[in-house]
């Protein structure tokens, strides 16, 4: 095994894990908010990917509208779920969020079999975007170079926003306090509409980039990076943003030099990603750079 | 200014306010004091609007506010520094600050604000850029009352602020609220330690089992026989 193989197969690692990441920064901003675990943020992403290709294939949009106006309507579909499925169990026991989330997620899929067939869907790929090139002596498709650095670039937005803004204040205000925040004048639901809007919004764009690698779409796509991405959020530590990036670059790096050293087990490609969540569960609960839960 | 009118309130299976009467005026300090479980934070966290009235009403400024969601109760510009401090102990003191004035859009007032809590609050400025969890609890104490001027407040509601400090904290707390009050800000004040309260304040209730037992000015109550026996230990 000489070193280009390995750099080759630590480069697709990342390139799979930043998506993992991408779509794990959602889970985390809601679970750090609302402690829900938004079983629908896989979901989400597929309907994402639906409306980017009804964009181009139905409205005949140039391939960046289609994507960008998808990304918005999905922010848009996000804030829609909140109120209509969340906002009513607010102050239930949170196991019926839970289930809610559940429930929510089975409707997006089956809605989706119903509207979009489930026949699987060819996606777009512009062009430019499938030259391979060659950097010392590793291939790599140029998709997956940008998909990267939007990926950095959307993650740098949603720290700025976290830790700089006032909506961003306001969030992390909820996350230790929500009565208290409510006494300091804030509209809470309206920044956990918000909350759901950008990470809704991440999904979205990770849908795409995803859809783009593959590059189909059906409506059940979203089941299992969705479920990666959850292993990757609470390998992170759950709550925290950049710990939700760095858990879904570990899992992808993980996830590919298995099955590059390993090509017998290929087929546990998906196993691993739970082995990795039950010990997480087991050993450090809290993930890489969680802190102690206060409840 | 602002004005309860018989309120009653249930909160967790108990009717824990009974019809409650009771009026603030601009620019004073009213205390609100009784025993524990005797109601005193129910009502409050009633005129927050944080807990729902069953019946009675809230009139503060002319128009009642009995019900309404807490965001828009503490826009208009009544503000709660609640009971146990409640500072975000994940933000620094500076962004605590800055949450006080949430939904303020005159930024330059704010700046002044921020300017006269520090000097009111010394130690708030020397510490500004720190996680508010590192501070002592009279520290935490002084963020809260300073994160609720924050709002520029037309009336101030304290929750138990001597709560679990040290004796010295405590007049140090009361001498603060004072200035406070000096400045132009109308107090109501929850508190178990009767003495101290009565004695900066203009007028007084005292709370028995969710109904009013006594009123008077802050002098009045603590001259009468039954303040004095139950509620400042006198023998």
């Amino acid at each position: 095994m000489d070193f280009s193989f390995l750099a080759q197969q630590v480069i697709n690692g990342i390139s799979l894990g930043g998506l993992y990441g991408l779509i794990a920064v959602g889970y985390t901003l809601v679970y750090g908010i609302l402690r829900l675990i938004n079983f629908a943020h896989g979901d989400i992403m597929m309907i994402g990917c639906y409306f980017a290709f009804y964009g181009i294939f139905m409205f005949s949009l140039p391939w960046w509208a289609s994507f960008l106006l998808a990304v918005i309507l999905t922010a848009a579909a996000g804030i829609l779920i909140d109120i209509g499925a969340y906002r009513p169990v607010r102050n239930a026991p949170r196991i019926s969020a839970l289930i809610t989330a559940i429930g929510v997620s089975f409707l997006l899929e089956n809605l989706g079999l119903v509207l979009f067939s489930g026949r699987p869907k060819a996606f777009y790929r512009p062009e430019f975007l499938s030259e391979i090139r060659e950097i010392a002596g590793v291939r790599i498709l140029d998709l997956n170079i940008w998909s990267f650095v939007l990926t950095l670039v959307l993650l740098g937005v949603i720290l700025f926003i976290i830790h700089d803004t006032r909506t961003g204040r306001a969030m992390r205000c909820i996350a230790y306090d929500m009565e208290t925040t409510k006494l300091m004048g804030v509209d809470v639901n309206r920044i956990i509409a918000l909350t759901f809007a950008i990470g809704s919004a991440a999904a979205a764009a990770g849908g795409i980039m995803w859809a783009m690698r593959y590059p189909q779409i059906n409506p059940l796509m979203g089941i299992i990076p969705g479920l990666k991405a959850f292993v990757a959020a609470v390998l992170g530590g759950i709550g925290n943003v950049t710990g939700a990036m760095l858990g879904g670059l570990l899992l992808g790096i993980i996830e590919i030099l298995l099955v590059a050293l390993r090509p017998d087990m290929a087929g546990y490609r998906d196993a691993i990603a739970f082995a990795i969540l039950i010990l997480i569960l087991l050993f450090r609960p809290t993930g890489l750079m969680g802190q102690k839960l206060p409840d | 200014m602002l004005r309860v009118n018989d309120l009653h309130v249930h909160y967790g299976g108990i009717h824990a306010v009974r019809g409650i009467t009771l009026n603030v005026s601009e620019e004073k300090i009213v205390t609100l004091i009784g025993a524990n479980g005797a109601g005193k934070s129910t009502l409050l966290r009633t005129i927050c609007g944080l807990v729902r009235p069953t019946s009675g009403e809230i009139r503060f400024l002319g128009h009642d506010i009995a019900g309404m969601a807490p965001h828009l109760v503490a826009r208009d510009g009544i503000v709660m520094a609640p009971e146990g401090r409640k500072v975000f102990v994940n933000l620094s003191v500076y962004e605590n600050l800055l949450m006080g004035a949430y939904s303020r859009v005159d930024h330059r007032e704010v700046r002044g604000d921020l300017d006269r809590v520090y000097s009111i609050f010394p130690r708030l400025r020397e510490r500004a850029r720190q996680p508010a969890g590192t501070l002592s609890g009279g520290e935490q104490q002084m963020l809260a009352v300073g994160r609720a001027l924050m709002a520029a407040p037309k009336i101030l509601l304290l929750d138990e602020p001597s709560l679990g400090l040290a004796p010295m904290l405590i007049s140090e707390v009361f001498r603060v609220i004072r200035e406070i009050n000096n400045q132009g800000t109308t107090i109501l004040l929850i508190e178990q330690n009767a003495m101290a309260a009565l004695s900066i304040a203009d007028y007084g209730y005292v709370l028995e089992t969710g109904v009013l037992a006594l009123s008077g000015t802050g002098q009045d109550l603590l001259c009468d026989d039954r303040v004095r026996k139950t509620y400042l230990g006198e023998l």
